[in-house]
């Protein structure tokens, strides 16, 4: 049965299963409401994420126009590589949520689980590698209310914490946004284990789907406004 | 047979409501029913009413001498927490999370909101938002006014500023969430037949509410973050020693606030079509305006925030066209009032309690509407701004507009709620107390303002005692007038006359299920076959 494919919205006319299959819940007509209106709420949450975003990108760009000798200088410290291999391990762990949410849609269970699982694999990465940028950012004192030390170029120092700052305000709270998918992607892993997503009820993983995208959309802004714009190679 | 169901209750069995259908703590605090989730809100919001309206009655009092009664440090406290919690904790959520949870569902035909459990999630945001509030009062309060304005809150402040703002920052998401299950279930939930164009305007303007809301609160959402940082950590965003921009923080805080304006009147407007067209006996004049008005008040409210800023180092330029676009605002606001004055032209105009709330709402919002555009002005504003001025401008249009609009809303629909009528004697009592008591706590204040008496100290010269006098005088009738409907609402639960179905012979779906309604709210969706407001000639309801 696994191996029948059921293409999205030619479902057999009059064939609808039971609500077991396809969740559909008691105030909605139609499970094709009941999808629609998941999805119209996904894409409104992320509205309200751009929102939430644009408040501290239009922040990065109030003190870059502001400071854009501190905000050169602090360049160096930016580790190209890293951001880059970072960004690459993102797009791909697009590709595989993308695919992930077509195998549901097709109720093909075990390319889904597979596919969630990589999925994961690539977040994890991301958030290592993450993780080690931010660690070395530590060890130089340049974490802004902690240890803020600016040696590079000591004119620079008061406006190069508020660059640090805003560089760990914004990666942060998009390698929160990480983790929180992360555990998303694990409560659809072990929904689709025990096989929950068919052809007829695939919502939460289309849903996960767009909020992944969206995550990773965000660091294709900051990949290049925070590591890209005014880098100059380290000495 | 009417007779007999009055005369031995007891004898018939109830038929089965949202409310009787279940009598456990369970079935409340666990209830995905959007009409339960809304008695839920109004308990909540009433509370946090009741203290902030303390607040008010406390620094009107130390209004009463020119020396005052408390130090200037407990009044900047108490004016700041009356802001906090009126705005976020009251204003914000009142008639989109009681009003509107409860009606938009069945006035468009559906069995709920789109998600009904991110509802009652919204509700618990609420709660725990508000108890963070709650605490930064017990322990002392907040000194920084209800604008958090940096780097006084970030730096200086010795209050409980980190527990308030995030107070705020949390209520911001139950916000978030009632605006964003509004804009779904408008959109995906209407009963067929009902179109955009047989929408209720109540349901219009919840709708063009819940698109600022999903638009202006996430951006408070990161500037509280950001200030809660800069208070712990000193990164330094907004402290202008190490060349941080409070500015800034001004810029981030009113692209919400000033939206949030038109959250706290919006739904009140759309409270006001209804009540107008039921007491009218006519169909809203000029729907279509109405309609998009409110779309339009919703578009334009992103793009004037710079008017609180004319005086707070904001470019020339900048003030220029900000000041153009605040005039531009106050076309769709004013095509509503026209509309209203129009639709009750040649109408049968009955003389209810709702409807004395919206003659209220009528009159107090064009004052506080009109006196806005002095403010607008650049040149009248260097003159008023930081002013009590301002306080009469915001409080003609949030409490003479908006609360009018909630309390019209509580009167019209609280048959629909709870089944039962309230005394109308004392309902046109308190109505008038409030109309009275709003006017006299309030235009005082406008004159004050004019002759220069600056907001937010606790003290004044002795010239300005006479109308602050009369301002508190105003508050104590104004107090007494909120105070009322509380008593006789709770009365008429248990007292109360049976409202039947249609008290007001109102149109619109919700009119025509039972009071109160069933869990599902109708037995089959209905089909929806006329526009609304259907009233008729109004010759043949008078004859
Ligand atoms: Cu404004």
């Amino acid at each position: 049965m696994a191996e029948t494919i059921v293409p999205v919205g030619h479902e057999p006319v009059g064939h609808e299963p039971p609500p077991e299959v396809t969740h559909l819940r008691h105030h909605f007509a139609t499970t094709e409401q009941q999808l629609d209106a998941s999805m119209l709420g996904m894409w409104t949450f992320l509205i309200t994420e751009v929102l939430f975003f644009g408040g501290m990108f239009t922040a990065y760009a109030v003190y870059r126009f502001m400071y854009p000798a501190a905000f050169a200088s602090t360049s160096v410290y930016m580790d190209v590589w890293l951001g880059g291999i970072n960004t690459a391990v993102l797009i791909c762990s697009s590709l595989t949520m993308a695919m992930a949410v077509r195998s549901a849609q097709l109720s093909r269970e075990r390319p889904l689980v597979l596919f969630l699982i990589l999925t994961m694999i690539f977040g994890t990465i991301f958030l290592v590698i993450k993780y080690i940028e931010w660690h070395s950012k530590w060890v130089e004192h340049l974490v802004p209310g902690f240890n803020f030390q600016y040696n590079e170029a000591p004119q620079y120092t008061h406006h190069a914490q508020i660059l640090f700052f805003l560089y760990f305000c914004m990666t942060g709270m998009h390698a929160l946004h990480m983790i929180v998918g992360l555990g998303l992607l694990t409560y659809l892993l072990i929904q689709a284990i025990r096989k929950v997503f068919t052809a007829y009820y695939f919502t939460p993983v289309e849903m996960i789907g767009l909020y992944w995208h969206f995550v990773d959309i965000v660091w294709i802004f900051l990949f290049p406004l925070l590591y890209l714009i005014g880098y100059h190679h380290p000495k | 047979m009417a007779t007999i169901v009055q005369g031995t209750p007891e004898a018939v069995a109830e038929p089965v409501d949202y409310l009787n259908v279940s009598h456990t703590w369970k079935s409340w605090l666990f209830t995905t029913d959007h009409k339960r989730i809304a008695v839920l809100y109004l308990i909540s919001i009433t509370l946090m009413f009741v203290l902030g309206g303390a607040a008010a009655v406390a620094f009107r009092i130390n209004l009463l001498s020119p020396e005052g009664v408390f130090s200037a440090e407990t009044y900047n406290r108490l004016f700041s927490m009356h802001g906090i919690i009126m705005v976020f904790f009251f204003l914000v959520p009142s008639i989109p999370a009681t009003l509107a949870n409860f009606l938009i569902p069945i006035m468009i035909g559906a069995k709920d909101l789109a998600f009904p459990r991110i509802n009652l999630l919204s509700w618990y945001i609420y709660v725990v938002g508000a108890l963070f509030a709650i605490y930064a009062v017990v322990r002392g309060g907040v000194d920084t006014g209800w604008t958090f304005y940096a780097p006084f809150s970030s730096t200086y402040s010795n209050s409980y500023v980190l527990a308030a703002a995030f107070g705020v920052f949390i209520a911001g998401f139950s916000s978030i969430l009632t605006g964003l299950n509004f804009i779904v279930t408008v959109h995906k939930m209407r009963a067929p037949g009902m179109t955009w164009s047989r929408l209720p305007l109540f349901v219009w303007s919840n709708y063009a509410t819940g698109l600022i809301q999903v638009l202006g609160t996430p951006v408070l959402a990161i500037t509280m973050l950001l200030l809660a940082f800069e208070r712990i950590a000193h990164v330094g965003i907004f402290d202008p020693n190490i060349g941080g921009d409070p500015i800034l923080f001004q810029h981030l805080f009113w692209f919400y606030s000033h939206p949030a304006v038109y959250i706290m009147i919006l739904p009140g407007m759309g409270v006001i079509s209804e009540i107008i067209s039921c007491f009218s006996r006519k169909r809203v004049f000029g729907y279509n305006f109405v309609a998009f008005s409110s779309m339009a008040i919703a578009v334009l409210s992103f793009v004037v925030w710079g008017h609180h800023m004319f005086i707070t180092g904001e470019s020339m330029y900048s003030s220029i066209a900000f000041s153009i676009l605040s005039f531009l605002v106050a076309v769709p606001s004013a095509i509503k009032v026209f509309n209203w004055t129009a639709t009750m032209y040649k109408g049968s105009i009955s003389f209810d309690t709702p409807m004395l709330y919206a003659f209220g709402f009528i009159g107090l919002f064009t004052i506080g509407g009109l006196t806005g555009l002095f403010l607008a002005t650049l040149a009248t504003d260097v003159a008023t701004h930081g002013t009590y001025f301002v306080v009469a401008h915001f409080h003609y249009v949030m409490v003479g507009g908006m609360v009018m609009a909630y309390m019209g809303g509580l009167h019209f629909w609280w048959p629909k709620i709870t089944g039962r009528m309230y005394s109308e004697a004392w309902s046109k009592f308190s109505a008038l107390l409030v109309f009275v008591g709003f006017n006299l706590t309030f235009f005082p204040q406008f004159i004050l303002g004019y002759l220069g008496m600056p907001r937010r100290y606790h003290n004044y010269p002795p010239e300005f005692q006479t109308l602050n006098v009369l301002s508190t005088a105003g508050a104590s009738v104004l107090g007494l007038g909120y105070l009322l409907p509380i008593i006789y609402f709770l009365h008429s639960l248990k007292y109360g006359a049976r409202a039947g179905n249609n008290p007001w012979g109102a149109a619109g779906l919700e009119w025509q299920i039972q009071s109160p309604p069933t869990t599902f709210n109708f037995d089959e969706t209905p089909v929806v076959t006329e526009e609304a407001y259907n009233y008729g000639p109004v010759e043949e309801i008078v004859g």
